[in-house]
């Protein structure tokens, strides 16, 4: 048995991962070809390297699957419910920020707060003949949070890309999506409300609570926490 | 396997002995489907309903909820094609994702029974409350009762702005909401800076105006909000009784008695609260002790109900982690809601009998 570690198979995420390890003592890499999603680990035995999308990650920790896994916040708490009871977080990495948020037009200059959302929400339902459309692929946290938050008359619509682009498109009134730097949000004329930070979130290094492990497998955990933490 | 089954026949058992029951009272057996269209549930709840109603599709129909309860396709069926009076009894399965606590059952049999009357509220309201007692008698279980028409009446005849009103009235069931709205329109919390700086013409926007809210929206709210400035906020004294009306929460006697004091200074309650005497007196000609029943005036407002008269619930004292075995109300807005232009006064209830049978067998 060893150890297994579960890391996004692409792009900056990958990249700053294998970093973060690196300057640990612990060196992640590719094998066989750029296609191929298979891994080595260097620096520490019994261990092994699972490719995966970032998105999968949380269903693998909260199955036991993968011992340990990076991945953002934002996907850990909008895949799990009650992810505190499947999944520790070990240490936050200090990349791949990215804010959850909820946006609306610049020009709803009447619009600033949850509260100002949810009088718009009102009035645009009485007078359209729906709800306020909120476009968004964070289903369960955007709920959570507007209820949380007493909004109503509302509709959440979903959207897997260019979120940003709905209310231009009339497909949406307002949006809730990921923000690393706020300039697409710009860009497409829509401004953050004051209070309408869902989440925090960044890339995290998490533990799963319900992987099985044998005696070896304890003790390889805790030398690799020791070089990691 | 085996044990499974038989608990399963069990409570199958236990439905419908308790659907027969309610047929004896002159209820009709109706059976309404278990795909519900997801279009009316999500019109009356909005998206919250999503958290608690499994939601499926087909390209044919579009989305389509496993039923979460029974009133909406009931109150339906009734304003359809329903002859009045009417009484209407149901025994089946319900079915509510459970995001936070895996203990809680997803899929789960409600015994129901709803009557539609014009004639005599108090008397429908105590007629289902002693029979689902009734049904109840040998359990170990606690009732509480309540009137969300008492706080709509005291909202209502608050000396305030009618967008105020308006705006408290349809928080009424989020009392956190709620709560924020009254101290905002009473000024007991800071004006944000950035409503101050909108409020002086100071938030103009250079930005194009995207999306399907028009200008003419946002002119309107903006003038709503200067015409709210300019409003005096709700007395402190107003809301100092709406809070004290909140609080009430005693055995029915003691309740009313507050209830009457109450009203001395809030005359707008007079007739809610002349309901629940009315109500008390039918509930006591009905055999029910009500010098021991419970009266809370904010009991139901969280649960993201219909509920817009008497409501009632009957928990099991020794197990507060148990959801309730029965709960109902009054729900004469839904009709409204659901009759498109007619309307008719309803109450109704619903018991599980698995958790009937669960209490029994722990006795």
């Amino acid at each position: 048995m060893t150890i297994k570690l579960g890391v996004p198979s692409k792009g900056r995420l990958m990249d700053k991962t294998f970093e973060w390890f690196a300057a640990r003592g612990v060196t992640l890499e590719r094998t066989g070809s750029d296609r191929e999603y298979a891994g080595a680990v260097g620096g520490i035995e019994n261990v092994s390297l699972i490719l995966l999308s970032a998105g999968e990650i949380p269903n693998e920790l909260a199955a036991g699957r993968i011992h340990l896994g990076v991945t953002g916040t934002d996907l850990v708490h909008e895949k799990l419910a009650r992810w505190d009871d499947l999944v520790i977080p070990l240490q936050e990495l200090n990349f791949g920020h990215a804010d959850l948020i909820i946006a609306v037009p610049q020009a709803w200059v009447d619009v600033d707060t949850l509260d100002d959302l949810d009088a718009a929400a009102a009035a645009f339902r009485a007078r359209h003949g729906f709800r306020l459309r909120i476009a968004t692929k964070y289903h369960r946290l955007v709920r959570n949070f507007l209820k949380e938050g007493g909004v109503a008359d509302y509709a959440l619509v979903d959207s897997q890309g260019a979120t940003e682009g709905t209310v231009a498109n009339e497909t949406a009134e307002a949006i809730a999506d990921i923000t690393s730097s706020g300039e697409t949000l710009r860009a497409n004329h829509l401004k953050v409300l004051s209070d309408g930070l869902v989440l925090a979130s960044q890339a995290t290094l998490w533990r799963a609570r319900t992987a099985q492990m044998s005696d070896q497998d304890r003790v390889t955990l805790t030398a690799l926490e020791k070089m990691l933490l | 396997m085996s044990t499974q089954i038989n608990a399963r026949a069990q409570k199958l058992a236990k439905a419908t002995a308790l659907r027969r029951f309610f047929e004896g009272q002159g209820a009709t057996p109706v059976e309404p489907p278990i795909l519900q269209p997801a279009d009316t549930l999500l019109d009356l709840y909005g998206e919250d309903i999503r958290a608690r109603a499994y939601v499926t599709s087909d390209a044919l129909r579009g989305e389509q909820m496993l039923r979460p309860d029974f009133t909406v396709p009931v109150v339906e069926m009734h304003m359809r094609d329903g002859a009045e009076p009417a009484r209407y009894t149901y025994a089946g399965e319900v079915f509510r994702r459970q995001e936070h606590d895996p203990k809680r059952a997803n899929e789960f049999l409600q015994v129901g029974y709803e009557v539609f009357d014009r004639h005599d509220p108090a008397g429908a309201d105590a007629e289902v409350f002693a029979l689902f007692a009734q049904t109840l008698k040998d359990l170990p279980l606690r009732a509480v009762t309540g009137d969300i028409g008492v706080l709509m009446a005291a909202v209502n005849g608050l000396d305030t702005t009618a967008p105020r009103k308006q705006a408290l009235m349809r928080h009424i069931w989020r009392p956190r909401r709620f709560r924020k709205l009254l101290d905002r329109f009473a000024r007991r919390t800071p004006v944000p800076a950035t409503r101050t700086a909108l409020l002086a013409g100071q938030a103009a926007s250079t930005a194009p105006l995207i999306g399907l809210r028009t200008k003419a929206e946002i002119d309107a709210r903006v003038a709503a909000l200067q015409e709210d400035a300019a409003a005096p906020p709700i007395a402190a004294a107003q809301v100092d009784l709406i809070e004290a009306l909140l609080d009430v929460r005693e055995v029915m006697p003691d309740a009313l008695s507050q209830l009457h004091d109450l009203a001395i200074d809030m005359p707008q309650i007079n007739v809610a609260v002349e309901r629940v005497v009315a109500r008390e007196a039918a509930l006591r000609a009905r055999g029910v002790d009500t010098g021991d029943l419970m009266f809370e005036t904010s009991h139901g407002r969280s649960s993201m109900e219909y509920y817009d008269g008497f409501v009632f619930e009957f928990r099991a004292q020794a197990r507060p982690e148990l959801p309730s075995v029965a709960t109902g109300g009054r729900y004469d807005a839904l009709t409204r809601e659901l009759g498109r232009g007619d309307a008719i006064p309803a109450v109704g209830g619903v018991i599980r009998p698995g958790l009937m049978l669960e209490l029994e067998a722990a006795r």
